[in-house]
């Protein structure tokens, strides 16, 4: 049952990632990229991590690649020139053989492997009966309370850096 | 409740909830065109039935046989795409909502909600998000400076308004502690949240218009400054489609803006699925009712509103809610 | 308790191993590591590197997940955060160098080559 939705959630991944990088339109990109971001977000939802999943989708899909169409279609930037991937094509060839084997040599590794560690508390059963949402939060602001609030100094920050970038002079 | 039975009522409920929605669509184009008739002093559609009542249908029919036009210069795929991308979200987001009591069928209990999902709340903020991609991509793929403009006028003001509607919402949360609609609606067996929350229901309320593209926030389709915005290419089924996600989206918002502040399906003597339609329409008749007496405002106005008024006021919300709550 | 991840073999009946999310995430990382390698276009460095963002965050919730702690996917909370402020960032840089260049071609962005 979990193999029925894993398998095409992560071939949906996949295919997506890959349009990402091939396609030539930059709009066409960002389409496949949220479609990764689709899949992904089914894919913390298979892992129980409900608020994850809807995070994801509000915040990549809803905001961050909302902006992305936003400035390609304001820059109008269009197709990349041709070559546009680079032309030396032996070396690409080469690099992505390396990819590959570098991926399976991976695949093969972490297959054969088992995760150290200890187990944490938070079983499924546990996270199921209190919920997901009601955790994170509880968490946030106790044991993670100064990342949270330096979160919030980085994003502040991160508004007024992109006003006096984006600013006209 | 055993499995099949579970996907059978499952499956009805979905029937019953979509077909609703569609009829309403429909009918609300209806009741626009005659509410705002009245509000101008003048009759509106009268011919097509009684009243005018066959009109939306007559409508349909004319509009599902125009010529189907694609601009030779558009981005095809992206032009037939984008239609369906601001449709979908519109009818998903009703899934979560409460329409009524728990009641008993058949000997099962069965609760009035599609899926009472744990972050109900989160889930709608995020299909809400998703609907910008169908303006946004059509005025894009159109390849016409207009469309263009009011398609990117709609990303800048969705985003900018949804950042106020998410805000404003957080002290419902905080009354109700938890982010599930049916349980929201449950805490407010007191007290409507419009009552602990009038400021929050006030800044909902704009951004719901703000997010549905209605006046006076209707910039990305002003008629008299952009022709028609981000679909005046469009004809035939797709610019339908359109037109229905408008509607579909009003009726979500509405219904959202029911079930956080006016107690969702709670009321007297009658049963709650008559309370909760009659406010959703109370609601509807809200949005038509400004609609026919403000002016548009302008593009700078409409950013200065939503960043230097709304915003900090609905964070001084939150930091008053919740020190309310903490001192309780 | 140990042993939360179990070999691919003999893991295609019940449920999906740990190895199976941690083979996608370093497959989705290597495709945005190659889109950065092999596209001029910022826009689409940035997308890949997003992308790869993307990949770590799996590789947390998963081990979050399997090792039954919650402390993954609060991570990925910080990790989407920043990501937010780096596009905000990152688009306004790219709309400065627009303003300045006329292109996003990272081969035209060379003034500091002197």
């Amino acid at each position: 049952m979990e193999w029925l939705l894993f398998v095409p959630l992560a071939a949906l991944a996949l295919g997506t990632a890959a349009f990402v990088i091939l396609l030539r339109n930059p709009i066409y990109c960002a389409l496949a990229l949220v479609g990764t971001f689709f899949a992904l977000s089914g894919l913390y939802l298979l892992l129980q991590a409900e608020f994850v999943a809807v995070v994801q989708v509000i915040i990549y899909a809803g905001a961050i690649m909302v902006l992305f169409l936003f400035v390609i279609m304001l820059l109008d930037v269009g197709h990349e020139p041709p070559p546009w991937l680079r032309r030396d094509r032996p070396r690409l060839l080469l690099g992505l053989g390396l990819v590959a084997l570098l991926v399976l040599e991976l695949a093969v590794a972490i297959g054969s492997w088992i995760a150290p560690g200890i187990r944490g508390p938070y079983t499924s059963d546990y996270v199921n009966a209190v919920g997901n949402t009601q955790l994170i939060g509880r968490l946030l602001f106790t044991e993670f309370l100064i990342p949270f609030e330096i979160t919030s100094i980085i994003l502040l920050i991160a508004i007024v850096g992109a006003m006096v970038l984006a600013r006209r002079q | 409740m055993p499995e099949p039975a579970f996907f059978v009522v499952m499956l009805a409920k979905i029937a019953v909830v979509f077909g609703l929605m569609l009829l309403s669509v429909a009918y609300l184009t209806w009741l626009e065109r005659k509410v705002i008739s009245d509000f101008q002093v003048r009759l509106g559609p009268m011919r097509v039935g009684p009243h005018g009542l066959l009109q939306p249908i007559a409508d349909g029919i004319k509009l599902m046989f125009k010529e189907d036009i694609i601009p030779e210069a558009a981005d095809r795929a992206i032009y037939v795409l984008a239609p369906t991308l601001a449709l979908i979200p519109a009818f998903i987001s009703f899934a979560v909502i409460p329409f009524g009591d728990r009641v008993r069928l058949f000997g099962q209990s069965i609760d009035m909600v599609i899926s009472d999902v744990n972050v109900g709340l989160l889930y709608l903020f995020g299909v809400a998000s998703l609907g910008v991609y169908g303006i946004v991509l059509g005025g894009w793929a159109s390849n016409n400076k207009y469309a263009l403009l009011g398609g990117l006028r709609s990303a800048a003001q969705m985003i900018s308004y949804e950042l106020s509607m998410g805000l404003s919402v957080v002290g419902v949360l905080m009354l109700s502690e938890s982010l599930s609609l049916v349980r929201i609606v449950g805490a407010q067996s007191k007290a409507w949240f419009i009552l602990l929350q009038p400021i929050g229901f006030l800044i909902f309320l704009i951004c719901a218009i703000a997010e549905t593209n209605r006046a006076p926030f209707d910039l990305p389709e002003a008629e008299t400054e952009l022709v028609a915005g981000f679909h005046v290419e469009y004809s035939s089924m797709k610019f339908a489609m359109y037109f229905m996600a408008e509607y579909a989206n009003m009726i979500t918002v509405a219904a959202l803006a029911t079930t956080l502040f006016l107690g969702g399906w709670r009321g007297p003597f009658l049963p709650p699925v008559v309370w909760f339609l009659a406010k959703l329409y109370l609601v509807i008749f809200l949005f038509i009712w400004i609609r026919a007496t403000l002016p548009r405002f302008r593009y700078d106005q409409l950013m200065r509103f939503g960043w230097k008024v709304l915003l900090p006021l609905a964070l001084a919300n939150i930091v008053i809610t919740a020190a309310f709550v903490a001192l309780r | 308790m140990r042993g939360a991840g179990c070999g691919v073999r003999g893991a295609m009946t019940g449920t999906v191993p740990l190895s199976a999310y941690l083979i996608l995430s370093a497959a989705l990382f290597a495709i945005g590591v190659i889109g950065v390698v092999i596209r001029r276009n910022a826009l689409i460095i940035f997308m890949a590197i997003e992308l790869m963002l993307n990949a770590v965050n799996l590789t947390f919730v998963a081990f979050s997940k399997f090792l039954g702690s919650m402390d993954g996917q609060i991570i990925v909370f910080f990790v989407m955060a920043v990501a937010a402020a780096e596009v905000a960032l990152g688009l306004a840089i790219i709309i400065a160098l627009y303003r300045n260049k006329e292109s996003v071609n990272v081969d035209d962005i060379n003034l500091l080559k002197g």
